[in-house]
C-alpha cells in the first residue's frame, strides 16, 4: 500500500497500535490477556530502560541508584514535587493525545514542537491584547492556541492529502520554522520593553487558575483529562474515529469503501495539530505566562515517546505523560544532586522507544493472547500489501 | 536588495556553498543507498550527531582528525545497526525507529560527552581539518578561492557523487540494490539476500553519515556542541526525497540545500538588517519549499516497509 512520497504502511507493520498485535477486540469483547500484555510489554521497556540507563551512569562513575533515588525524590518526593510532576504532564498528555489521533490514522505527526509553539503563540496573543470578561477571556485564549495548532497542521495535513508528501519531513521542517519564527517574535514585534526578549504577560482574566494553593497545578489538568475521555471516545464512539482507524488501516481500501481519505486525513491532522496548539496554550495560560523562546523542553518529541509507551491509547497516554513528567522534573534534581545532564532523560526516552517496538515485534505474549483468527479484514489487507 | 545581490555573487559565498553542503552531500548521498534498498533513512540526524561526537573524540584523545573521522565512521556504522535491526529484523514501524534513534542518539552523545568532559561551559578543542589548497587550480581567479581551498573531506564529498552513480548503476551490487528497494519478492526469487542487502545499505548510509557529522566537528569549527547537527540530517532526509533518490539530484539538492546554509550565515556576517531568526529558518522554508514544487515523485517502491518471507507483506 503507497500512500505517498516516503513512508509505506502496512497493516503488519503497525506493531504497536494496539489491539492489533495480541488479540482482536472486536468479537470477542474485552480480552483480559490482550489487556496484559498491553500493560506488561511498557513496564518491561521501560524497566528494561531503566537498567541499561543504570549501566551508562555507572560508566560515568555516579552510583545509578544515587542517581535513580534522586530522579524518584525529585518527582515524586513531596507535596511541591509530586504537584509539579503533574504539572509537567499537562502539556504532554495533549501533545500526547495529538500524536495518538494521528497514529491511528497512520499519519505521523512529528510536527507537535512546532505546532505547540505556534498554539502557544496564538494564547499569547489573545491573552495579552484583547479586553475579556474572566473565563470568556479564558476559554478564547484556549481556543486561539487550539486554532493556532491547528493552523500550523493544516498545512502538513493538506500537502499529505492533496500533494501526496511525506507528513514526516513537512512537520520536522515546520518544526524548525515555528522554532524560529517564535524566536524572531520575541525578539522583535512582540517583545516586551525590557531586558529579556520575551513577550508580555498574560493578563489575570485568561490565566488557567491554580487547582492547590502554593503549588504550580492548575486547571490545565482537568482540561487534559476531558481531552482524554473525549479523545476516547471520538476514537472508539463516532464516525469521525471510526474513519480515522480505517484510513488508518488501509487508505486504498477506505476509498473504495466510499471513504473520502483524503478529507479524513486533513480532519486527523486538525484534531492533532488542535491538541498540540492547547499543550502550548495550557503551558502559556497556566504555567508561564509569557511566550519565550525555546520555551518548550521538547515536548513535541517527548510525546512521541509518551503516545507509544501508552500503546496509542487515550488512557496509556495519560500514564504515559505523567510517567515522562516524572522523569523530566526528577532529571533535574538528579542534575543538581549527581552532576547528570538533562539529556540522560532522552537517553531512556529513545531506549524505551525502541524497546516498545521491540517488544510489540517480538510479541513475547504471542501465548498469552487468544489464537488468532484470519478475517476478511485481514485476508484484504494482506492482498493489497502485498501488490 | 542589491546588498543580496553582492552576497550572492561573492566568492565568499561560492566558498562557504560548498563548505555548508558537504556534509548535506555526505549524508544525503549515503542516505540513497538506504532509501534504494527500501529502508527510510530518516535515522540519519542520529547518525550524523553520533558521528560529530565520535569524530571530535577520536580526534581529542588520539592527536590526529584521521582517526577522528574513522571513529565518526564507525559510530555512524553501529547506530545504523541498531536501526537496521529495528527495521529489518524486527520488522517495526520505520518512521517511529528513527524517532527513537534519533532521541537516543541525543541521548547518549550528550551523556558521553558530559561525561567525557564534566559540565562545564569550558571550550575544548579537538584537532581538525585544515584547508589544502589544490596547486595551480587553487590560483585560477574566482574559482580558485571558490573550489580548490577545502578540507579533504569536503573534496572526498564532491568526489563520492562519481562514484555512487558507478556503484548504483554499473554495478551488479548496485542491481541488487536497488532490486531489493523496488520488489524485495522478485529480488529474493532470483537469489538476492534481501536481509543482507538491506543491512549493507542502511550501514553504509550510517558510516557516511557519521564522516558527515565529523564535518561538523573537526572540520568547521573544532569542538563538539550539543545537538551540533541541529536537523541537519534532516535536511539531507529532505534533500533525498527532493532529489528524486538519483544521485545527481540528491547531489543538486544537497548543494541548494547548503547554499541556503551558507546565505544565511553570510547575510548575518554582513550585518543585513535582516533579523538572524529568520535568516535560520531560511534553509528549513526553502527545503519545505521545493519539496512541495517538486510534485509527486516515484520513491523506490518497497520504501518503509519490511520483507517477509512469507509473502505477508
Amino acid at each position: 500500500m503507497r500512500n505517498h512520497v516516503g513512508t509505506t504502511i502496512g497493516r503488519d507493520q503497525r506493531m504497536i497500535q494496539p489491539g492489533q498485535t495480541q488479540s482482536k477486540r472486536r468479537g470477542s469483547g474485552f480480552s483480559w490477556r490482550g489487556t496484559l500484555a498491553g500493560i506488561v510489554t511498557p513496564v518491561v521497556a521501560v524497566a528494561a530502560s531503566l537498567l541499561i540507563g543504570s549501566l551508562v551512569i555507572a560508566m560515568l562513575k555516579v552510583n545509578p541508584l544515587v542517581a535513580y533515588s534522586y530522579l524518584f525524590s525529585g518527582a515524586v518526593g513531596n507535596l511541591g514535587q509530586l504537584t509539579g510532576t503533574i504539572t509537567n504532564a499537562i502539556p504532554l498528555i495533549f501533545a500526547g493525545l495529538a500524536v495518538t489521533v494521528a497514529f491511528r490514522g497512520s499519519i505521523f505527526n512529528i510536527g507537535g514542537e512546532g505546532q505547540l509553539y505556534m498554539g502557544a503563540l496564538f494564547a499569547i496573543l489573545a491573552g495579552t491584547m484583547l479586553k475579556l470578561p474572566p473565563g470568556i477571556h479564558l476559554l478564547v485564549a484556549l481556543a486561539a492556541g487550539a486554532v493556532g495548532g491547528l493552523l500550523w497542521a493544516l498545512i502538513p495535513g493538506y500537502l499529505n492529502a492533496r500533494r501526496g508528501l511525506n507528513e514526516v519531513i513537512v512537520t520536522i521542517l515546520m518544526n524548525y520554522i515555528a522554532q524560529w519564527f517564535i524566536s524572531y517574535l520575541v525578539h522583535g514585534p512582540i517583545r516586551e520593553a525590557g531586558w529579556n526578549p520575551q513577550s508580555r504577560m498574560v493578563a489575570a482574566t485568561a490565566r488557567l487558575p491554580i487547582l492547590i494553593h502554593g503549588t504550580s497545578l492548575h486547571v490545565g489538568i482537568i482540561l487534559a483529562l476531558i481531552a482524554a475521555v473525549l479523545m476516547h471516545i471520538l476514537l472508539t464512539r463516532t464516525g469521525l474515529g471510526f474513519a480515522i482507524r480505517m484510513v488508518g488501516s488501509n487508505r486504498e481500501a477506505s476509498r473504495y469503501a466510499g471513504i473520502n481519505s483524503a478529507r479524513v486525513v486533513i480532519l486527523t491532522m486538525c484534531v492533532s495539530g488542535a491538541l498540540a496548539g492547547l499543550a502550548g496554550a495550557s503551558e502559556m495560560l497556566g504555567t508561564r505566562y509569557r511566550l519565550l523562546e525555546g520555551f518548550s523542553p521538547g515536548y513535541g518529541f517527548d510525546a512521541i515517546a509518551v503516545a507509544m509507551v501508552g500503546r496509542t491509547t487515550a488512557l496509556g497516554t495519560v500514564l504515559g505523560a505523567l510517567f515522562f513528567g516524572a522523569l523530566r522534573s526528577g532529571a533535574t534534581v538528579m542534575q543538581s544532586g549527581t552532576g547528570l545532564p538533562v539529556v540522560a532523560v532522552y537517553f531512556i526516552q529513545g531506549l524505551i522507544i525502541l524497546f516498545m517496538i521491540a517488544g510489540s515485534s517480538v510479541n513475547f505474549f504471542k501465548n498469552l493472547a487468544p489464537k488468532k483468527e484470519v478475517t476478511a479484514d485481514d485476508k484484504s489487507a494482506k492482498s493489497t500489501a502485498v501488490s | 536588495m542589491t546588498s543580496l545581490l553582492k552576497v550572492l555573487l561573492s566568492v565568499d559565498f561560492g566558498y562557504a556553498s560548498i563548505r555548508m553542503a558537504s556534509p548535506l552531500i555526505l549524508a544525503a548521498l549515503g542516505g540513497i543507498f538506504s532509501e534504494r534498498a527500501g529502508v527510510l533513512s530518516l535515522g540519519l540526524e542520529g547518525m550524523m550527531l553520533s558521528g560529530a561526537l565520535a569524530g571530535f573524540l577520536g580526534s581529542f584523545y588520539s592527536g590526529s582528525p584521521w582517526v577522528g573521522v574513522v571513529y565518526a565512521g564507525l559510530a555512524g556504522g553501529a547506530v545504523a545497526v541498531i536501526y537496521a535491526a529495528a527495521c529489518i529484523t524486527f520488522k517495526a514501524n520505520q518512521v517511529v525507529a528513527a524517532v527513537g534513534l534519533n532521541i537516543l542518539a541525543q541521548g547518549i552523545t550528550g551523556l558521553v560527552f558530559r561525561g567525557a568532559f564534566g559540565i562545564t561551559q569550558d571550550l575544548h578543542q579537538a584537532p581538525a581539518f585544515q584547508p589544502v589548497a589544490i596547486p595551480v587550480l587553487s590560483k585560477i581567479p574566482v574559482l580558485g578561492p571558490m573550489l580548490f581551498n577545502h578540507e579533504l573531506l569536503v573534496y572526498a564529498a564532491f568526489l563520492l557523487l562519481p562514484v555512487v552513480v558507478f556503484v548504483l548503476y554499473r554495478t551488479t551490487w548496485g542491481l541488487k540494490l536497488r532490486s531489493v528497494g523496488e520488489n524485495p519478492l522478485a529480488a529474493d526469487t532470483v537469489g538476492v539476500n534481501v536481509t543482507r542487502m538491506r543491512y549493507t545499505g542502511v550501514v553504509i548510509s550510517g558510516i557516511l553519515a557519521g564522516i558527515a557529522g565529523s564535518l561538523l566537528s573537526i572540520a568547521f569549527i573544532n569542538t563538539f556542541i550539543e545537538n551540533i547537527t541541529a536537523g541537519r540530517g534532516f535536511v539531507a532526509f529532505a534533500a533525498v526525497i527532493f532529489g528524486k533518490w538519483t544521485p545527481i539530484g540528491v547531489f543538486l539538492s544537497a548543494l541548494l540545500f547548503g547554499a541556503a546554509d551558507a546565505l544565511q550565515l553570510r547575510i548575518q556576517a554582513l550585518g543585513l538588517p535582516i533579523p538572524y531568526q529568520l535568516m535560520l529558518l531560511f534553509p528549513y522554508l526553502l527545503a519545505l519549499i521545493a519539496l512541495v514544487f517538486s510534485g509527486r515523485s516515484q520513491s523506490p517502491a518497497s520504501l518503509g516497509s519490511p520483507y517477509d518471507k512469507s509473502g505477508r507483506s
